[in-house]
């Protein structure tokens, strides 16, 4: 272990006017390290402390400042800024696969060992191109790899901001889930308006009129389906847990948009829930074994 | 008064007749007062709770913390009552809200709006060889978040952890995911005591480590 961390394994604190609370802001929201260090007594051998204590007093203000920047800037976060980070997600998404197929049908032309998908993309991104043709497909790479950093970036985004606009549906859904129904529905008060059985067979439309104009069975489940509780159940239960899920999924929404308060006895009545319909499954192998 | 199983800071003191951990500090969540003392509730905070059990913390009072899934800061109030500087993450906006008042008041306790998951996310701002690391996270993973952050800890420090079965698999018997995640803690720390928090929170265990 070296006493000094290098330039990559920087403190918060570093090359920062003391001042300066906007940069601290920035530094502590923006900032990482891999390796935590002695930060307090780097600050006061580099110059930005005169004494731990001192160090310490800085950090408490400027924590507080940059969090409550933070916590306000979260909660300002609406539903709609959810719609649209969910949307270009899935954009950045489809767009980046389509580009990294045709980089990667294009390097396979010019290069061996080139591989499928974003992963591909990525090393042929990392190559240094000879002549134009080749710059051209390295360019293409480097531009489908950036798109599916950017779709990252985005699911992080989402990731942060569901929490803060339906801190129930978020929770009981996951972010990404949360703000699909949100997205769905055209918002959180449309969502919130809408009867469970509605809630269920969201992103399901095609299967829903088919079943409407008498050539389908009723779809089961929509976009929830990508939930563990409806996936991870056997296929004959699927039923009862999609409609259990939705039950509580629309009333979450409802609790998100009429006070917005977490309500810890929502969660608890679905994890119930499921522990029946599962115990099911259970007891059915127990009789069976029999 | 003082109990020589407890941090310095932490004493059992009388509220209304009866006796109850209790703290120095400003009050926080409307909590039992006597004079600058305020009453600790086990019920309300895990660590709390696992005092009130007598779990041997490792805590003497004056420690470096860091404090992960602080809420809206009833227990980390309290740590920071008692510990020396106390670094407290959260990930949610709303309880982190509350949690801002309750570091106003507290000049060695510092809020990170941070997911406990990525902790080189903090790791700019929080130092290394800490005392402890308390945690009580509600996801899913929670050997994984207590394995990640050990890189905080000093290589006597405790881990303080809180895991909540219900956070891991709702469907599964709270002993078997205890068993899973202790196995998966065992990768990365010596376990040194468990016990099951049913008295004050249900499908809870409570478990001290130090790093191997």
């Amino acid at each position: 272990m070296t006493n000094e961390p290098d330039a990559a394994n920087a403190g918060w604190f570093s090359d920062l006017d003391p001042e300066d609370l906007d940069a601290a802001e920035a530094e502590i929201l923006r900032g990482s390290a891999e390796e935590p260090e002695d930060w307090p007594r780097i600050a006061v051998e580099s110059g930005y402390a005169d004494s731990e204590e001192e160090y310490y007093d800085r950090l408490h203000e400027a924590t507080i400042h940059a969090t409550r920047q933070e916590v306000r800037e979260r909660e300002r976060a609406d539903d709609q800024q959810l719609i649209h980070a969910v949307r270009a997600m899935d954009d950045c998404e489809r767009v980046a696969n389509e580009l990294a197929e045709r980089a990667a049908e294009w390097a396979g032309s010019r290069f061996d060992d080139a591989e499928l998908g974003i992963a591909g993309a990525r090393e042929i991104a990392a190559r240094e191109p000879d002549g134009d043709l080749e710059r051209r497909v390295v360019s293409l790479s480097a531009r489908a790899v950036d798109l599916a950093d950017e779709r990252d970036e985005l699911s992080a985004t989402v990731d942060r901001v569901a929490p803060a606009v339906a801190p129930n549906l978020a929770d009981m859904a996951g972010p990404e889930l949360a703000a699909r129904l949100i997205a769905l529905a055209g918002g959180l008060e449309p969502l919130a308006k809408k009867p469970s059985g509605t809630v269920q067979v969201l992103g399901a439309e095609d299967a829903l009129f088919a079943h409407l104009s008498g050539r389908a069975p009723s779809p089961k489940h929509g976009i929830i389906y990508t939930h563990e509780f409806v996936r991870g159940t056997r296929p004959e239960d699927r039923g009862s847990a999609a409609r259990a899920l939705a039950g509580k999924l629309a009333l979450a929404a409802r609790a998100d948009h009429y006070s917005g308060e977490y309500r810890e006895v929502l969660h608890e009545d679905l994890r119930e829930r499921m522990a029946t319909i599962r115990a099911r499954a259970a007891s059915e192998e127990v009789n069976a074994n029999e | 008064m003082s109990d020589p199983d407890l941090p310095v800071g932490v004493e059992r003191r009388s509220f209304d007749g009866e006796t109850r951990l209790a703290t120095r500090g400003p009050p926080v969540y409307g909590e039992p007062t006597d004079g600058e003392w305020r009453a600790w509730g086990p019920e309300r905070s895990k660590l709390g709770g696992m005092l009130e059990l007598g779990f041997d913390a490792g805590l003497s009072g004056g420690e470096t913390v860091l404090y992960l899934g602080a809420a809206a800061g009833t227990t980390v109030s309290h740590v920071a009552d008692f510990a020396g500087p106390t670094y407290a993450v959260e990930f949610a906006p709303r309880p982190t809200r509350d949690l801002l008042d309750v570091a106003e008041s507290r000049d060695r306790l510092f809020p990170l709006l941070k997911d406990a998951r990525k902790p080189e996310t903090y790791a700019h701002v929080v130092e290394r060889d800490l005392d402890a690391i308390v945690q009580d996270v509600a996801t899913r993973g929670q050997a994984a978040v207590a394995t990640r952050n050990a890189r905080f800890l000093a290589d006597d420090g405790r881990l303080l952890l809180a895991v909540k079965a219900r956070s891991e698999d709702v469907t599964a018997d709270p002993d078997d995911v205890f068993a899973d995640v202790l196995a998966e803690l065992r990768g990365t720390y010596e376990v040194l005591e468990t016990e099951r928090l049913d008295r004050f929170h249900e499908d809870h265990l409570g478990v001290v480590a130090t790093p191997k």
